[in-house]
């Protein structure tokens, strides 16, 4: 697991109390586990701060958290830097009216929902989960954002896995990562 | 939204009650939703609803926060932050890579299963659980059960809101349940 070079002190911690659990969800998959880095209070501290640090004088309004991983790394960014929460989830999950965006999997596809009035045009958005991969699941929220007129600034994920190019799926946003796992 | 009667409450809680949506006919018709999303925009009304819980807990030894999937990611995160705890998520089955022991549970119609990370907790850690709302009280028991099984001590049980009609609280069996609103 490498981390960012020009490094701040806190990312070895970081990248080292993430698990690689192999063979999972099927054969020939290297699934990055952030459980073991929430199982250290200090590592978990540290990856917020980092984040918190990089967004609270950006006047970011709205912090849009993928289902599941999404919602423990998002919330806590949200309350630091004074931003709504808003769960990007699975369908039907949400109830009341929702507006919803289809993206690819691997075979087939899948859909992504947010709340209608959740987020209002010209609010500054952060679109967070633990892991950025292919980058569909980010471009279908930063699309879900993008239909209500907000801005999305930045997307912030804790991994990334470089050889799988979800940066250039994102339409030239920016993404922010503390670890690439090669 | 209805607020607990007769205890003296929180100056906080009423902004908190009153950013929950209820949404109804959801999943199903009859059914009113709690829907948390509204006081997760509110900022004020998010911080204060994890200040409350981390003033009630800090100070008491617990070493694990136990979240349940979905909307207990959203609460138990925060809360073990400010009182330097773990977080142990608990999840649906299939969700945990690695080894995980299961518990299953039993729904309106048919039955399902909680998940938790063997080694994420040890014997004698002291626990919460949190999740949004208690109903009937069945993932909560799955989820202590899970905590109980891998030796901890669950401390207490602690969720923004109870539909106490569901008896949610007498399934805990003796367990401690905190709620910071009712909703009838």
């Amino acid at each position: 697991m490498a981390s960012d070079g020009a490094e701040d002190h806190r990312l070895p911690r970081i990248a080292s109390s993430i698990r690689v659990i192999p063979d999972f969800p099927k054969p020939g998959i290297l699934f990055q586990d952030i459980t073991t880095l929430l199982l250290d209070p200090e590592a978990f501290k540290d990856t917020i701060d980092m984040f918190v640090e990089r967004y609270r004088d950006k006047e970011i309004s709205v912090v849009a958290g993928i289902e599941a991983r999404g919602f423990i790394f998002g919330p806590p960014i949200a309350l630091a830097i004074g931003a709504k929460f808003v769960p990007m989830r699975k369908p039907k999950k949400l109830p009341g009216e929702v507006i919803s965006e289809e993206y690819s999997l691997e075979y087939g596809t899948d859909k992504m929902e947010m709340h209608v009035g959740a987020v209002q045009a010209g609010d500054r958005a952060l679109v967070i989960d633990d892991l950025i991969a292919t980058g569909g699941t980010l471009a279908a929220a930063m699309r879900l954002l993008d239909r209500v007129g907000a801005e999305v600034v930045e997307c912030a994920c804790v991994i990334e896995l470089p050889e799988l190019k979800g940066r250039d799926k994102l339409g030239g946003r920016p993404l922010f990562v503390l670890v690439k796992a090669v | 939204m209805a607020v607990r009667e007769g205890k003296e409450q929180d100056p906080r809680i009423p902004r908190i009650a009153s950013s929950i949506r209820v949404v109804p006919d959801f999943p199903k018709k009859g059914i009113m939703f709690q829907d948390i999303t509204t006081l997760l925009l509110d900022p004020k009304a998010f911080k204060d609803t994890v200040d409350l819980f981390v003033e009630r807990y800090t100070g008491r030894d617990i070493s694990v926060v136990a979240g349940v999937e979905a909307r207990g990611f959203i609460f138990g995160p925060p809360i073990a932050l400010a009182i330097g705890a773990k977080f142990v998520p608990l999840r649906k089955p299939k969700k945990l890579p690695g080894e995980v022991i299961s518990e299953n549970y039993v729904l309106e119609y048919g039955t399902d299963c909680l998940e938790m990370h063997v080694g994420a907790v040890q014997p004698g850690e002291r626990a919460l659980v949190v999740d949004d709302l208690v109903a009937t009280g069945g993932t909560l028991c799955a989820a202590i059960s899970l905590l109980e099984r891998a030796g901890a001590e669950v401390v207490e049980c602690a969720c923004v809101i109870e539909l106490p009609e569901l008896k949610g609280r007498e399934r805990l069996n003796g367990k401690y349940i905190y709620i910071l609103m009712e909703s009838h």
